[in-house]
């Protein structure tokens, strides 16, 4: 177990690797230079020359990348070329709050999916089980962002109860947990949840339902366990799988919220 | 992923040299899938919904609709139900019902075409991978690892960002984003048939290694590949209305199911309805095919 652990994190250092290649590539698959892009287009050829030579710009790809990979894994992410400010800042003060969010829809989501997934596994009542999978069905099928505007017009058009669009109340800076804040957040929240929503569930029921029909559960049943013990060996034994497909839909989840935070942006 | 299809044991006898023809074989167990599909009225119905959808897009331009792309500033945002206009007009005065018939000519397409692509490539590379191990099957699923390591809407987002907006664009990096996860699923199911006796037993007896691929791999591992292929389709079709929902896909005026949300983002406050309608056409076309992959699934005898 030890070894197999160690192996995969060996196998993390050429991924890794890989990856920040691919990041690399893909800031210079973009059209144009970035130099172009900051300056006036009757800039000059000597200044802009003078800019890429101050930037970097005019050194081999080969050379700007490991310049780049050097800085960056000592925790400089540099300044921006566009504002000025430090990359770290700008990008942190947005990470943050697409992280709460983030918690936020994984924390519903998946409580709401354990909950129902096992329901459905555990139900005798054909109707459950049809239940809980059309609502995961829902989920994996919606398209969330369309589901965020339609939640806008339910909710903030039709009803007037929550707000359609910002992070907080008007001229509040931050992010603090009081309930104007966590009335910003309501529909987002569910938008973003519905997706990892239907994917939990779906595997919550098939992993329980497959282990529930394990001879280990017979013979605990024939031992005379009682239900809730059992349940809980049974969940024990789902832990594994359930969790690599939780991790999976969290890393997703934080991709899609760009599609949800632009419906809900001002 | 266990292989439980029946063609398995099956072609296993020919391999070993029963006496049943491999043709006769393929043939009795799709036809005994195409019963089970007969049999499910819910993959059925998915079926007809998803022709309609389909035939329609495709026949758009003969089935005498309104010019999808004829503007008017003076019939803006006409209510459903309007005469002349079925479904009412858009922001610029243009015939929704239109718009959103021909709309599914981009979707559906832009929808498909990366998973049939990621198919081809990740089938091959998979299959490849898996039959081959060693050393070609860490080079192959480390790199595709590295596109793994980015979760696929993140993916997605930054390869059309970077390339620039455009059709051609974000079927380019939609394909990259689905080459990983079918390559991965083809390299664990092919790993799997290959390790089973009736391989060695092919080997054996003497077939060559094209004739193992050809025969006993293939035929065991298509079925799979293209059922988890298929339940990759809906999730195309929600990213590339998402990506040209964004901005960075189709560009305007073209009818896109995803650019109309984004156009009329800004009716919502006017004609609610209107605006969330061609969200409507994602999710029913996203539901058939996520139903028909279930039911397709059912039907192959595929474990999930």
């Amino acid at each position: 177990m030890l070894l197999y652990a160690l192996r995969r994190l060996i196998y993390l250092g050429p991924v890794a690797f890989g990856v920040s290649l691919l990041v690399f590539a893909l800031v210079h698959l973009a059209p144009g230079d970035p130099i172009s892009a900051i300056v006036p287009p009757d800039t000059p050829k000597e200044v802009v020359d003078k800019l890429k030579e101050y930037y970097g710009f005019d050194k081999p790809l080969p050379v700007q990348y490991v310049r780049w990979l050097l800085v960056t894994l000592s925790g400089d992410f540099g300044t921006s070329i566009g504002t000025g400010r430090p990359v770290s800042q700008e990008v942190g003060s947005a990470f943050g709050n697409t992280i709460i969010l983030a918690i936020a829809a994984c924390c519903l989501a998946f409580s709401l999916a354990i909950f129902l997934g096992t329901a459905a596994a555990y139900a005798k009542s054909r109707i459950v089980d049809r239940l809980v999978t059309s609502i995961a069905l829902v989920g994996v099928s919606v398209p969330h962002f369309w589901l965020a505007i339609v939640l806008v017009i339910i909710f903030s058009v039709e009803l007037g109860m929550l707000p359609p669009m910002g992070l907080g109340p008007e001229n509040a800076t931050g992010w603090r947990l009081d309930w104007p804040h966590i009335r910003h957040m309501i529909l987002p929240t569910i938008a973003l949840s519905v997706i990892p929503l239907g994917v939990m569930t779906r595997t919550v029921r098939s992993t329980i339902k497959e282990i529930l029909s394990m001879e280990f559960v017979t013979a605990l049943q024939a031992k005379g366990m009682n239900d809730r013990q059992i349940l809980l060996h049974v969940l024990k034994n789902a832990a594994p799988v359930c969790l690599a497909v939780m991790g999976l839909q969290a890393g997703n989840l934080i991709g899609g919220s760009i599609l949800i935070e632009t419906v809900f942006s001002c | 992923m266990a292989i439980q299809s029946p063609s398995l044991d099956l072609t296993a006898g020919a391999g070993t040299g029963v006496r049943l023809t491999p043709v006769a074989i393929t043939r009795g167990y799709w036809q005994s899938v195409a019963r089970r599909l007969r049999r499910d009225p819910v993959t059925l119905v998915c079926g007809v919904v998803l022709l309609l959808v389909v035939a329609s897009a495709l026949a758009a331009p003969w089935l005498g609709l309104s010019d999808p792309y004829k503007t008017s500033m003076i019939r803006r945002l006409y209510p459903i139900g309007s005469p002349n206009f079925l479904l009412g007009t858009d922001e610029l005065g243009r015939d929704m019902f239109s718009r959103l018939i021909y709309g599914g000519r981009l979707s559906l397409f832009m929808g498909v075409t990366p998973v049939v692509l990621a198919l081809l490539i990740g089938g091959f590379l998979g299959i490849t991978a898996g039959f081959l191990g060693g050393r070609v099957n860490m080079l192959i699923m480390r790199i595709m690892d590295v596109f793994y390591a980015f979760p696929s809407v993140l993916l997605a987002i930054s390869l059309s960002g970077a390339m620039g907006a455009g059709a051609e664009n974000t079927l380019l990096a939609l394909t990259l984003v689905f080459i990983p996860p079918i390559c991965r699923v083809s390299e664990s199911v092919t790993t799997q048939v290959r390790g089973f006796d009736f391989v060695e037993a092919a080997r054996a007896s003497g077939a060559g290694t094209l004739t193992i691929v050809r025969v006993h791999v293939l035929g065991n591992v298509l079925g799979p590949i293209l059922v988890y292929a298929t339940s990759l389709i809906s999730v195309a079709i929600i990213l590339a209305a998402g990506l040209s929902f964004l901005g960075l896909g189709v560009k305007p005026p073209e009818p896109e199911w995803g650019l109309m949300l984004n156009t009329l983002r800004q009716a919502i406050y006017v004609n609610p309805v209107l605006a969330a309608l061609p969200g409507v056409m994602i999710f029913i076309t996203s539901i058939c095919f996520n139903l028909m992959s279930d039911g397709l699934r059912a039907a192959m005898d595929v474990k999930a």
